[in-house]
């Protein structure tokens, strides 16, 4: 925060105002604004395009101090809107780092501010719900802002998906990242099926985790008709994404037109667009999930694993009629985390298994995709 | 899994006095360890050597037993009370060996107790090298590469695989002596050699060097069922190469990315999952940051330092947490204020926390300030704060060493940049000081980053202070503009340092930046595993979030960092003022940023500010709270500092007033007082100059005691024998001048001390107990040893004592405790100082007489009389020995003297019925076992002949030979005793060094020859200590020790418990 003199302003669409300095670009952005309680972990979070769309506030207070590396992001660019912390720093200290967050950040053309109280600004999104907001150093009259913010369309409207889901099909065959060369003993897994990925905004480690356990990883456009990828699947993963479900209507089509014919995994938005697929419905969370911190429990094995979240929408599971099994449950507040069919191979999850960032409890998921592969051969 | 059920009574064994490297935290864990067993219904029964601590208070354990931390005394305690389980983990390496010793000696099995919490083998795999090692292997983790060389030549090659420097380990020596660092191939000849020459089996290890590797830390709990959290990611911004103890630390780590922490995670639960270890585990790793590669370097299956830490900086108590854990709980059976339970906790927060710690070299003239892999830290503090810079500021003004900010310690301003990088070549206690001064003066940050291995990004925040700095001492002189002086507050900056710099006083500051709206405000940092409890914090970086309730309220200042001189029985004495204000119906508000206290346990007091005692914060907080008053006498030398300037700002101190303890210091006044009671006190002036002092000087007569005036507890205080010393000490040891003058005291050569606590109330003064010190007048009250009741002090001179105490508690209108020191001499009672406030023999009167002093002067301060606490002088029918113990051993290259100077960290107690016995249990504590046989080593300084005597005499009838050097062997032959001559060291071989060397004598009684004479032989008493010998430096002592010695030999006596004891008092 050393020489930076540039004012900017934050404003909620509800009104209230916070002042702070410039970080990143110059300019004004737009976005529904949600907070993330990681303690580490913004480069991941920067390049999640399940944030295309929102402003991120994070609540831990010193950000950027081991920099920007090139292996630590889901996706090419930063998807986020804008960016909120306490103490942004652009000098980094890590033998990884190759970038300090402030030059990204302009690079990408990222609208940020540092410098206010991010306690009361969660504490206020906690009790006033998530809702837009607007970050501007151009324009530092909040009245005005406040119209803008208004006038921008709820995110809730917008097909934010096809935004961020790649033009072309293309292979993935990277694993984990690891720190040093695998060993001898460390052989990689044969990759004896293949899975499409459907991209909706689909996080690289969610990709390095099916790499790591053994798939041989398409990844297509969100848009992809199913019957051009039935015949070259094994499996299906409909991946996380920004935004309501409800706005990606030609996503359901694809999943119900899978159900039943392969067997299928959804993680996140994914997990959604199948509840909604198999005839349930979605709703909104008040101020969301988004943290690498949410305890779940597996119900098949009773034990707790801490999660990675970042959602906003939730399934609705009795709206199912019995359909699916609930198998993981948010221990915060009791919402659905996981279920599995009962007569169909589909499996899906709320939270984040492939972490990026968080812990890695959750990481047997993928091999429960695979042995479902297998299960069903 | 529900509490076990398969045992009842519970032992814990604990940590014994305060050591480098051992300090209160261990009171801290085993106070919670208590609390956490008794709550779930288990007896406890406790043992420490240490009379200091919280946890040996007789209401804390079911039974307490005081006895000295041996296998012996151990395995007495366990045949008596047969415990059905030990806890092993929770007192520190001594509880934790100790309890291996039990096991490997077969008295476990044999009294059929269990090991809780963690299993023997698992300290075994935990511990031992190789053991460890495998485990290591077997994991998959790596830890520093090495072999062993036999020769030279092996070791070259060794050090070719490995690459250069290298550590050289020599196998089977204590303390790494005659190994090291080594960077070339030269260096590497020349050590493995001397190496190879040292060993005991011929062989060195050569290590790979992990110097400048980032220092990692995790706290992991492990459970029954095998579910493992991770409570703290600590970061130590010193890298490898400076003992953790040593080391400045974050919390979280600030410059390691997620991956790796995941890592490091992956590894402890690893680590633990095979140790098998049940509770709280540290684990220190080594991160290479050019390439990546991690290794581990230690664990610690236990409560520790860092755990303490972590738990203060996260709001988890781990002690406590483990002692659940041992006791047949799981994680998932205790509360987590976030998500309900443990087993889904995880690290959160919005703050920095920064520890940082406090040294004592000035107190060892001839130690170097050189921190390497001992530990050479006396102790530590911990900030929060809402950045890093606010935190790291904060911690600067938490060390109570006059320093507030980062700029212009000592004269390192004055100095060139190549000077101080220089300076910063080998890390030392002053490198921040002296690194933040090199930026001032334009160091490139990758040159410091060079230097010290400090990570830039922190390099660079010292920087963005030191650049705010100097915008701020452009304005020196007047008030800064509006805009810098907020930036300066929410960086962290004091008011004071502001005020310092600018030349400014520090109220203008105050009131300009309040008039700013630059307010603290505070934030809270929640308890896990309990229910709604949290501590706080204080930050210019957020608006206030603390609620405070409508309750009457008192604030009790605790009393910082522990150093020589303050330590742990000032923390006891605020949390027992913290537990007696709950009794009476206040709330509690307590101030300290000692993380290893008690004190600061989130339910010692009703709320807890983790804050530095400044003005600045104790103000803020003050004026928050309204409370009605505040108790600074508890806290030591912290508190009473800032009294004067509290009273001032409009604190209403409770208890006795600034202005009588400022009377008790000021030695012109107190003289004053003195001679209209008709006190004797010895004659005394203070100098400006030298031949003021020299004037003085012959009016009183030599020998004297010199000080200055502006420092306390003993510092550079010293016995001045003639006119040339004092020339010396005028010119060498002081600045002399009108405002920093000497005060001059006539010594009382051969005086007995003694010292009487007292509680007071303004009116009357009731005196629990006399104190009688071993050693002689000249050596400060903290190092001596001391018998409750005296045993050599006629009866009339103890009433004189308690008259005289209760007149000058009278006179200073005292209300609450205070503690006076005596000099009796030629049948006359002198006083030699008066300290109306908490002293250092609190806990100890309290423990050997059954009057708990500081749950009473409280009550006092509350306005209570002391008609109405019915206090009673019982006669006591056992004795207690206080014994001193010194870091010594920490400082090879000091001389280990006593004198008015303090330099011991810690104490221990004797009891017994007897006073020699409770004398030998007293040395048996300090690790020091007298010998019971063998050959003493006499010599002693002219002026100590005569009494050398009886030392002699004594020590003849116990059949002990007596080697004595030439003067002292033909003196005692003058008087009929016969001794071996022994040779001094230039007097040819075999020599005394020889013969402590081979073993040939078991104790050494030295006392030092002083300046007077020509020849040095502090080379006796280092010897002492290399070669583990016991060693006494004055007569005073060698008698009780030939006492103590023959009452051992007479009888053992029995383990009592200090419940038995106290029984006995009617």
């Amino acid at each position: 925060m050393s020489v930076r003199k540039q004012k900017a302003l934050l404003v909620l669409a509800d009104g209230t105002v916070f002042e702070g300095l410039n970080f990143g670009s110059e300019g004004e952005t737009i976005g529904e604004v949600v907070f993330n309680t990681s303690m580490t972990g913004y480069q991941e979070i920067l390049t999640d395009p399940s944030y295309k769309g929102q402003i991120v506030v994070m609540t831990y207070t010193q950000i950027g101090n081991y920099g920007i590396n090139t292996e630590d992001i889901e996706s090419g660019i930063p998807n986020i809107e804008g960016f909120i912390a306490k103490e942004f720093f652009d000098f980094p200290s890590n033998w990884r780092s190759k970038n300090d967050l402030g030059k990204y950040l302009k690079e990408h053309n990222k609208v940020c501010i540092d410098g206010i109280d991010t306690r009361a600004l969660t504490r206020h999104l906690r009790d006033n719900g998530v809702q837009p907001g607007i970050i501007s150093t151009e324009d530092l009259n909040p009245e005005s802002l406040i119209e803008k913010v208004k006038k921008h369309p709820e995110i809730s409207s917008i097909d934010l998906v096809s935004e961020v889901t790649t033009k072309e099909p293309y292979k993935w065959d990277m694993s984990l990242w690891k720190p040093e060369p695998a060993a001898a003993g460390d052989m990689k897994n044969k990759s004896e099926f293949r899975v499409i990925v459907y991209d909706f905004g689909v996080k690289m480690n969610i990709l390095r985790h099916l790499a790591e356990t053994g798939f041989d990883v398409t990844v297509v456009p969100a848009q992809t008709p199913p019957e051009e990828v039935m015949e070259k699947a094994d499996g299906i993963v409909l991946s996380n994404g920004p935004g309501d479900p409800q706005t990606v209507q030609y996503a359901v089509k694809t999943a119900k037109k899978l159900l039943g014919e392969k067997p299928v995994m959804g993680i996140c938005l994914g997990h959604q667009i199948l509840g909604l697929a198999l005839g349930g419905k979605t709703y909104k969370l008040k101020f969301g999930h988004h943290g690498g911190n949410h305890p779940v429990m597996d119900l098949s094995t009773g034990k707790v694993e801490i999660t990675s979240q970042n959602h906003n929408y939730c399934v609705d599971v009795a709206s199912l009629n019995g359909q699916v099994e609930l198998t993981h449950k948010n221990l915060y507040d009791g919402t659905e985390e996981g279920m599995r069919h009962r007569d169909m191979p589909v499996i899906s999850f709320q939270h984040h298994p492939e972490a990026g960032p968080g812990p890695n409890d959750s990481g047997y998921i993928f091999k429960r995709f695979r042995e479902l592969i297998e299960n069903g051969r | 899994m529900p509490r076990r059920d398969d045992i009842k009574k519970v032992m814990i064994i604990s940590s014994g006095p305060i050591v480098i490297g051992q300090a209160c935290e261990f009171d801290y864990s085993g106070t919670q360890a208590c609390k956490a067993l008794r709550k779930l219904g288990y007896e406890i029964v406790l043992v420490n050597s240490n009379p200091a601590t919280i946890m040996t208070d007789p209401g804390m354990a079911d039974v307490t037993y005081i006895e000295p931390l041996t296998l012996e005394y151990m395995t007495e305690i366990i045949k008596k009370e047969r415990p059905d389980a030990l806890l092993p983990n929770l007192g520190g390496q001594s509880g934790l060996n100790l309890s291996s010793e039990l096991a490997n000696a077969g008295v476990l099995d044999k009294y059929g107790v269990k090991v809780i919490g963690v299993n023997i083998d698992a300290i075994k795999r935990g511990e031992d090298r190789q053991a460890f090692k495998d485990t290591m292997n077997h994991l998959g983790i790596e830890m520093p590469r090495s072999d062993i060389a036999l020769s030279v030549e092996q070791a070259e090659e060794i050090a070719n695989r490995l690459g250069l420097p290298v550590v050289v380990r020599p196998a089977y020596t204590m303390g790494g002596t005659g190994g090291g660092l080594v960077y070339n191939l030269e260096e590497l000849r020349t050590v493995t050699a001397r190496g190879l020459s040292v060993s005991l089996v011929g062989q060195v290890l050569i290590e790979e060097s992990v110097l400048g590797w980032e220092e990692l830390e995790l706290e992991v709990v492990r459970d029954a069922k095998n579910q493992k959290i991770t409570v703290c990611f600590i970061e130590n911004v010193d890298a490898m190469g400076v003992h953790t103890g040593d080391s400045f630390c974050t919390a979280p780590m600030l410059t390691i990315d997620g991956d790796l922490q995941k890592r490091l995670q992956k590894y402890s639960y690893d680590i633990v999952e095979a140790i098998e270890v049940i509770g709280g585990t540290n684990i220190q790793f080594a991160h290479d940051p050019e390439t990546g590669r991690v290794v581990v370097i230690e664990i610690n299956p236990r409560t520790s330092r860092s755990s303490a830490l972590a738990s203060k900086a996260t709001g988890f108590p781990i002690a406590l947490v483990s002692s659940l854990l041992a006791g047949g709980l799981t994680l998932d059976e205790i509360p987590y204020w976030r998500e309900g339970t443990l087993e889904k906790y995880t690290p959160w927060g919005e703050y920095v926390v920064v520890k940082f710690c406090r040294w004592a070299f000035e107190k060892f003239k001839d130690a170097e300030d050189k921190l390497g892999t001992q530990m050479r830290a006396v102790g530590e503090v911990m900030s929060i704060g809402k950045t890093y810079k606010e935190a790291f500021q904060k911690s600067i003004r938490s060390l109570e060493n006059s320093r507030y900010g980062l700029g212009f310690a000592k004269d390192f301003n004055g100095k060139s940049l190549t000077d101080l990088l220089e300076m910063l070549r080998e890390p030392t206690s002053e490198r921040q000081f002296i690194m933040y001064e090199a930026l001032r003066k334009g160091a490139e940050i990758d040159v410091l980053y060079r230097k010290t291995h400090i990570k830039p990004w922190f390099i660079k925040q010292m920087k963005e202070l030191v650049a705010l700095e100097e915008k701020l001492l452009q304005h020196k002189g007047k008030l800064p503009p509006d805009d810098l002086l907020v930036q300066a507050k929410k960086d962290g900056f004091s008011d004071k340092y502001i005020a310092q710099i600018l030349n400014m006083p520090e109220k203008e500051i105050r009131d300009k930046r309040t008039s700013l709206g630059s307010v603290e405000a505070w934030e809270p940092v929640p308890v896990s595993g309990v229910e709604n409890a949290a501590y706080y914090y204080s930050t210019y970086n957020a608006p206030d979030k603390v609620e405070v309730s409508k309750n009457s309220k008192i604030l009790v200042l605790g009393g910082g960092p522990n150093r020589i001189g303050q330590g742990i029985e000032f923390d006891y004495c605020c949390v027992h003022a913290a537990f007696t204000l709950r009794d009476e119906g206040y709330e509690s508000v307590m101030i300290n940023c000692n993380p290893e206290t008690v004190s600061t346990d989130y339910d010692t007091s009703n709320k807890l500010y983790f804050e530095p005692l400044t003005v600045e914060d104790v103000l803020a907080i003050y004026e928050k709270e309204k409370p009605e008053g505040a108790i600074v006498q508890f806290g030591g030398q912290t508190p009473l500092n800032i009294a004067a300037e509290l009273e001032a700002a409009g604190v209403n101190i409770l208890g006795t007033s600034p202005e009588a303890i400022d009377l008790a210091e000021d030695r012109g006044r107190f003289r004053k007082h003195m001679a209209k009671l008709n006190i004797p006190y010895p004659k005394s002036g203070m100098a400006s100059t030298l031949d003021e002092a020299l004037l003085i000087a012959d009016e009183i007569g030599y020998p004297l005691i010199v000080r200055p005036s502006y420092v306390l507890g003993g510092r550079a205080m010293e016995v001045v024998h003639d006119e040339e010393m004092l020339r010396e000490y005028v010119a060498a040891a002081v600045e002399i001048s009108p405002e920093r003058p000497i005060i001059i005291d006539e010594f009382l050569v051969n005086a007995i001390e003694a010292e009487a606590d007292a509680i007071a109330d303004g009116t009357d003064a009731f005196v629990p107990a006399v104190m009688e010190h071993i050693e002689l007048a000249g050596v400060h009250s903290g190092d001596s040893a001391c018998v409750i009741p005296p045993v050599s002090i006629p009866q009339k001179h103890i009433e004189t004592i308690e008259e005289y105490t209760r007149e000058i508690a009278i006179e200073l209108n005292v209300r609450g405790l205070m503690n006076i020191q005596y000099a009796i001499l030629d049948d006359k009672v002198y006083v030699l100082e008066a300290n109306p406030r908490a002293s250092r023999t609190v806990p100890l009167v309290s423990k050997v007489c059954n009057i708990p002093m500081a749950r009473y002067a409280p009550q006092i301060m509350l306005g209570k009389k002391l008609s109405h606490l019915n206090l009673k002088r019982k006669p006591v029918p056992h004795f207690g020995v206080k014994e001193a113990v010194f870091p010594f051993n920490m400082f090879p290259e000091v001389d280990p003297l006593l004198g008015p100077e303090m330099r011991s960290t810690g104490e221990v107690l004797g009891m017994s019925d007897n006073s020699g016995l409770a004398f030998f249990k007293a040395q048996e504590a300090t690790k020091q076992s007298l010998p019971t046989e063998g050959a003493i080593l006499l010599t002693v300084s002219k002026r100590d002949r005569a009494s050398a005597v009886e030392v002699a005499k004594r020590f003849d009838d116990l059949g002990f030979t007596i080697k004595a050097t030439k003067g002292i062997h033909d003196y005692l032959a003058g008087q009929g005793i016969h001794t071996e001559q022994i040779h001094k060291i230039h007097e040819g071989r075999p020599n005394i060094l020889d013969a402590i060397a081979n073993g040939e004598i078991n104790l050494v009684i030295n006392t030092p020859s002083g300046k007077e004479s020509a020849v040095d032989d502090s080379y006796i008493r280092k010897a002492a200590i290399k070669h583990k010998v016991p060693y006494i430096t004055t007569t005073a002592a060698a008698i009780a020790s030939a006492k103590g010695i023959a009452a051992y030999r007479r009888t053992r006596g029995e383990v009592r418990s200090l419940q038995e004891y106290h029984k006995d008092i009617r």
